[in-house]
């Protein structure tokens, strides 16, 4: 079996918190090179050289590209053949102390929802736990701003209500979110599940490379075809018009019950952030 | 084209803005966020006086990250505005004139800015690093325990941004949104 201590965990966990804020993944970049290409509206244009321009910066500068540095999301794979010495939880909460605090990153955890005092070193982490086969471990650090969490939703549909009724409530969501979550928006869906599995699946289906489609050809045009319905609606960058509100869309699905269909939908930015290292 | 304004913002200058300008903002305006908000709206509720001056003032809806040496400020883009909208009507009433961020705001909030001689600005959201450039001196005016979201005097220097909503209730966000369907 093999070990690893847990102080490089949090090591990992450090260096992924603080490049995931500052460099922007390669896909996106592609997606809003390809959106600013495309875009006829002047306004939009505008936006989106900014928001080049923006990122150009950030990484330069190893600067956040947003204030909202957001709660750490944390994936861990961990093979089953793996042995982790020491708490992997306070390891992974200690990285994203540290991260947050030598990257100079901003601390916007509260500790109770509804006391509302900040923890000021951003943990606790949000952390998602899978067993893979093997012995290794995959870490992805997900900054995740609430600008665009909380214009996410989540509905148990009827089976009846079937395609046309998934389609729908996507569409009704981007629609109610319109300039809030500051577009171009990377949409993530979750179909099916229960209802939390659903929103799992959602804020998974963000983790993907928006250069990979779904690999059931069903879902990748579905994918397509949703994404050419939200870029019809004009919202466009910012709210302000335009052909790009969203990026890409995402689907992830996974079995549900008889009695059910449930659809969750997780919103991201322009600022889609996600880094994985494999330990 | 672009117009240049001053901050503090007087209520003349005010009324020649209309929904879809860029704007240069040149001047002192002040942070707040939720918190803050909360706090403001809760002395003045009480007929306390404000730590802030809110005749004509500028605020700025935006929780900046920390300032890595040699900075004045980090990243510094505008958060979601309509957390805001239930304290906007009450500063407004006392003299606030302008508010930036990003996103819609509630029929009290432009009902109010309406009646007093108020407008809504919009930066670029998810901009923070090119943001940040545009502010040349920030400091802690009060409510230091809320960290990122204490309250801030900025002094700024041509921040660029958009007039999302003036004085007379005109909205880019529905006007923009129409006039490019209309190209299509």
């Amino acid at each position: 079996m093999r070990i690893i201590m847990s102080d490089k965990i949090t090591e990992c966990v450090k260096r992924l918190c603080i490049e995931a804020n500052c460099v922007l993944p390669a896909d996106i970049r592609k997606r809003i090179d390809e959106a600013r290409a495309a875009e006829k509206w002047d306004v939009a244009k505008g936006i989106l050289d900014n928001i080049i321009i923006n990122y150009g910066i950030a990484e330069k500068g190893m600067q956040p590209i947003c204030q909202d540095t957001g709660m750490a999301c944390v994936f861990l794979e961990i093979g089953q053949d793996l042995h982790i010495e020491g708490s992997i939880e306070d390891a992974v909460n200690e990285g994203v102390r540290q991260g947050y605090g030598d990257g100079f990153l901003r601390k916007s955890v509260v500790k109770d929802p509804l006391d509302r005092v900040n923890t000021k070193d951003n943990t606790p982490a949000m952390i998602y736990y899978d067993i893979v086969p093997g012995d290794k471990l995959k870490i992805t650090v997900a900054p995740k701003g609430f600008g665009s969490e909380n214009m996410s939703q989540i509905k148990m549909l009827k089976p009846s209500d079937g395609l046309e009724g998934v389609k729908a409530f996507v569409q009704k969501v981007v629609e109610e979110a319109g300039p809030n979550p500051c577009p171009p928006i990377v949409v993530g869906v979750g179909i099916g599940g229960t209802f939390d599995k659903a929103a799992l699946l959602a804020k998974k289906a963000l983790m993907r490379s928006t250069d990979m489609r779904n690999s059931n050809p069903f879902y990748a045009n579905l994918e397509k075809e949703l994404l050419e319905k939200i870029n019809a609606s004009g919202i466009g960058p910012q709210g302000f018009g335009g052909l790009t509100t969203a990026l890409a869309v995402n689907i992830e699905t996974m079995p549900t019950h008889i009695a059910g269909l449930p659809v969750a939908v997780n919103i991201n930015c322009h600022v889609t952030r996600h880094m994985t290292e494999v330990l | 084209m672009e117009k240049r304004i001053t901050a503090p913002l007087t209520k003349d200058v005010v009324k020649t803005l209309k929904a879809g300008d860029s704007c240069l903002i040149s001047g002192v305006i002040y942070t707040a966020r939720d918190a803050a908000h909360k706090r403001l709206v809760e002395l003045a509720e009480a007929g306390k006086p404000l730590p802030i001056d809110v005749e004509n003032s500028v605020i700025y809806y935006v929780g900046p990250t920390p300032a890595k040496p040699g900075q004045a400020i980090g990243s510094a883009g505008p958060t979601t505005s309509y957390r805001m909208d239930a304290y906007s009507p009450t500063l407004i009433k006392l003299g606030e004139t302008g508010m930036i961020g990003k996103g819609k705001r509630s029929p009290e909030v432009i009902a109010a800015m309406k009646e007093c001689g108020a407008v809504y600005f919009g930066a670029i959201g998810g901009c923070g690093a090119l943001l940040s450039s545009c502010i040349k001196k920030a400091e802690i005016v009060c409510y230091e325990d809320l960290g990122a979201e204490a309250v801030r005097r900025l002094e700024v220097e041509d921040l660029p941004v958009v007039v999302v909503i003036d004085a007379e209730g005109n909205n880019l966000y529905e006007i923009g949104r129409k006039e490019y369907l209309e190209t299509l």
